[in-house]
């Protein structure tokens, strides 16, 4: 499964949610919730302890919000060519909006 | 709806206002001068490549009070006042010259 | 005209929902209009003003440059809360403008002495 999520994890209960009921799988951050991504904010320790997932980050999202730079280890960031692979390598997406 | 300038073509909004800045140039500020009844000077030059110049640094254009004041700062007090700047620019230096410089209406400009 | 203190309250992140780009826009008219203009960055607020916004990925008009024009706005109160850069690891080195950091306490306090508070 592919979950997608596009809402900043401070503002928002969709990273939290997500982490607590997905299986595992890929989680691709989009729009505010690329922030999670981030070093020194919130979303790296809830990251960190979900080991179980393959996270990435949409980079022109990060590079809007001048977050590109601070991209916490382990994540991986990918363009929007990126993103339609991810789709089509996953078996189903979810979007938890 | 779209003005034609030496035989190419540019999109306006309903106010005649450029939807694409960046297509502007020199030729298109004229045309957009004429239609405006306005007849270009240096003068009139200058306050235009001013605004696109505040334009591309702070991507607004500025309402008149700012603009009054920041051309004051930058070109000399005898220009930087209302008078003459509604003197080169009759319908307001702020909507008029924005308009001939090709970039939006000016934020707070009602 | 009668001069009112005005104060934008700004709690989203910026270019993932417009309120961000709104207030800015409040933010300008008022201050055309010659009104006492204060800025409050809270919570994911803070993060409309990280420096080195590059939206062309994005397609979006980015609206970084325009903070720096508010100071020809005379628009130069921009307060910020302290508790949500921590949360957020930003520090005050980390924004594109000059801010005034404080504790939300101190914010609350500011926000009651305005005529009119608007919440974006």
């Amino acid at each position: 499964m592919l979950n997608i999520i596009n809402k900043s994890p401070l503002d928002r209960g969709s990273l939290d949610t997500c982490l607590q009921s997905a299986e595992g799988g890929a989680i691709l951050l989009i729009e505010d919730g690329v922030y999670a991504a981030t070093k020194g904010s919130v979303g790296e320790a809830k990251l960190k302890a979900a080991g179980k997932f393959k996270v990435y980050a949409l980079g022109p999202d990060l590079e809007a919000r001048g977050m590109a730079d601070r991209v916490m280890d382990g994540v991986t960031v990918v363009d929007y060519g990126g993103f339609v692979d991810l789709v089509a390598e996953h078996k189903a997406s979810q979007s938890w909006l | 709806m779209a003005i034609e300038v030496n035989g190419k073509s540019y999109e306006v909004d309903e106010e005649g206002y450029l939807i694409n800045l960046g297509e502007w140039n020199e030729e298109v500020g004229g045309f957009l001068a004429q239609q405006e009844g306005v007849t270009m000077t240096d003068q009139h030059w200058e306050v235009i490549n001013f605004l696109r110049d505040y334009y591309n640094e702070f991507q607004i254009a500025p309402a008149v009070r700012v603009l009054t004041k920041a051309i004051g700062k930058k070109l000399g007090p005898e220009k930087g006042n209302s008078q003459y700047l509604y003197e080169l620019f009759p319908y307001g230096p702020a909507k008029q010259a924005c308009k001939i410089a090709g970039l939006p209406k000016p934020t707070g400009c009602v | 005209m009668t001069i009112k203190k005005f104060m934008m309250v700004n709690r989203k992140a910026p270019y993932g929902t417009v309120y961000a780009l709104e207030s800015l826009e409040v933010v300008l008219i008022a201050a055309a209009f010659e009104q006492d203009v204060s800025l409050a960055f809270l919570d994911d607020g803070v993060y409309q003003l990280k420096r080195g916004h590059q939206t062309k990925g994005i397609e979006m008009k980015g609206f970084e440059k325009t903070y720096g024009a508010l100071e020809d706005y005379d628009v130069s109160k921009l307060y910020v809360d302290q508790e949500s850069m921590a949360a957020r690891g930003l520090t005050a080195d980390d924004l594109c403008v000059p801010v005034e950091v404080m504790s939300r306490a101190e914010l609350g306090k500011l926000m009651e002495e305005q005529d009119v508070v608007l919440s974006f």
